[in-house]
């Protein structure tokens, strides 16, 4: 097969053009929030809020109601919960998400096993991005397009909270409300990210294309461009790979972000030995 | 100022008064301050006043309060007794006019960001939500690194500077904030000589402009020529004011921490 056709000829299908669509949205989207989860050191965090999305999505399917708007409930009650609980100081933050996001995905698993429906479950947690609906696609759009306008709105308080919180604070900035905006935005990234790649892959999505970035640049907005350019292009790589070898898309999309990454820590090491023998 | 500076959406919420003219720029009166969550006081029955345009040291040992009193000045801690006013208002209702420079520490210095970008964020009370900084604000970013000898290193990556270099684009950010009030957490700690040297004509200089400077530090031998005052601080208390040197816990704090002693 020519190489043209091999990237082409599968979205002559439209469950395939929409898939691609999806995939790169919701890569992108992930990405974009990444960044400031990998600086902030968020990424715990992260992992947590897509495992606790799992019973919001298996009530909803089970009382048949639209699974996305269950997660989306799901994220942001755990987003929430997660702030609240890690400003009180009875016990270490880490702690407290472990003990949130067991409990609710354990919560989750139980639901499941009672209902008697492994397959879709396995959807939910490993993904099933040919499975994507065009209202689900037109939502991920109005969250990729919600989150963007956010960040960009709030793109040097974000960033000034994240480097510096006490100065923040001392101009009258307050850094826990900005970090409650940031879990809701990643509540809400996470949701689309399911879909993609399962609940149990998508922290990948937050945090490789962003880490793979933060290799290659020391500017923050180059650090999110990149990362969205990293995530849509595995994102399509990924699928593609899923639909010639028939293999799972969202363990494919997050081994492709991998492989980038490790492209990009060689490059480093290049650049970093060229400099050293330079001097 | 033109009209346009006056639709900004500012930080906090807070009002921020015009201060009462002639107000000194710190004072406190039987001052307490706790750390949230701590059952010791950090500072008991502090009284002080720091009259605007002042240089005034904080010298005491280590946990003497000298990074508290700075905190509360900045609006970082509750007050749990007394009274402390900045420029006759309560901390923290008036952002552009206080500058707090934490030890070096509270700054990710890894976080990808120019230094310029570091020193524009000083502008941020000034912008309030939604405004990015304008071609001014740039502008006076970049006399504030001027200022500070280090306009060459602006487009580094913050954490490619050294200590010395790190602390100077923190006081180039408070000088583009144009505060009139500079709290520094002991800015000549572990800094190399040049920058001892320009930190200590900025404080000279800040003293001409009227400004007021209160700088916790451990270096005794500048108090004469940096500084109008010292205050020492020990367990929390202000052991003394200008005549501190004399106080029996003064000349024991010294002994205990090896301070040479600075001739009257």
């Amino acid at each position: 097969m020519n190489p043209l056709d091999w990237v082409l000829s599968p979205f002559e299908y439209n469950f395939m053009r929409t898939a691609a669509l999806a995939g790169a949205l919701v890569g992108a989207t992930c990405a974009l929030l990444g960044a400031y989860v990998v600086l902030r050191r968020m990424a715990f965090i992260g992992d947590a809020l897509a495992h606790t999305v799992l019973p919001g999505l298996v009530i909803a399917y089970l009382n048949r109601w639209n699974m996305t708007v269950g997660a989306l409930v799901a994220g942001v009650i755990t987003a929430l919960g997660i702030g609240w609980l890690s400003r009180r100081r009875e016990i270490r933050e880490d702690t407290a998400i472990g003990i949130i996001f067991t409990g609710m995905f354990a919560l989750g698993i139980l639901l499941m096993s009672a209902a008697r429906s492994f397959r879709d479950f396995s959807h939910m947690l490993f993904g099933y991005i040919i499975g994507v609906t065009d209202d689900q696609l037109r939502l991920f759009a109005a969250l990729a397009l919600f989150i963007v306008v956010v960040l960009v709105l709030l793109h040097k308080e974000l960033e000034l909270t994240s480097l510096d919180p006490v100065h923040a604070q001392v101009i009258g900035l307050r850094p826990d409300a900005l970090r409650y905006v940031l879990l809701v935005l990643m509540a809400l990234a996470v949701v689309g990210a399911i879909q993609a790649v399962g609940v149990v892959l998508t922290s990948a999505l937050l945090i490789v294309p962003a880490a793979t970035a933060s290799l290659l640049t020391n500017r923050l907005p180059a650090m999110m461009a990149l990362a969205v350019l990293i995530a849509v292009i595995a994102s399509l790589i990924g699928l593609l790979m899923s639909y010639h070898l028939d293999v799972a898309s969202g363990a494919a999309i997050v081994l492709i972000c991998i492989v980038i990454f490790l492209l990009a820590w060689g490059i480093r090491a290049i650049r970093e030995h060229k400099r050293t023998t330079q001097r | 100022m033109s009209t346009a500076r006056r639709l900004i959406l500012p930080y906090g919420g807070r009002h921020t008064a015009d201060p009462p003219p002639g107000a000194p720029a710190l004072a406190a009166q039987a001052l307490c301050v706790r750390y949230p969550g701590a059952d010791r006081l950090a500072l008991r029955d502090v009284t002080m006043v720091v009259p605007a345009g002042a240089r005034v040291a904080l010298v005491g040992p280590n946990g003497a309060g000298k990074s508290t009193l700075l905190k509360s000045a900045a609006g970082l801690l509750p007050v749990v007794g007394g009274k402390l006013m900045v420029y006759g208002a309560q901390p923290g209702s008036s952002p552009h006019r206080v500058a707090y420079l934490a030890q070096r520490g509270e700054v990710d210095w890894h976080f990808p960001i120019s230094v310029r970008r570091l020193v524009v964020t000083g502008r941020y009370p000034y912008l309030g939500w939604l405004r990015p900084p304008s071609r001014e604000d740039w502008r006076k970013a970049d006399a504030a690194l001027e200022r500070l000898g280090i306009r060459d290193l602006a487009e580094r990556q913050i954490g490619e500077l050294s200590g010395g270099q790190q602390q100077r684009a923190l006081l180039a950010r408070a000088l583009a904030q144009e505060a009139d009030l500079l709290l520094l957490d002991e800015p000549l700690n572990a800094v190399d000589a040049a920058t001892r040297e320009v930190i200590s004509n900025l404080l000279c200089d800040l003293g001409r402009e009227g400004k007021t400077a209160i700088v916790a530090t451990h270096d005794l031998d500048r108090l004469q020529t940096d500084f109008d005052d010292a205050l020492f601080l020990v367990d929390g208390q202000v052991v003394a004011g200008n005549s501190g040197r004399a106080h029996p816990h003064y000349a024991r704090a010294a002994q205990l921490n090896g301070w040479t002693e600075v001739t009257a």
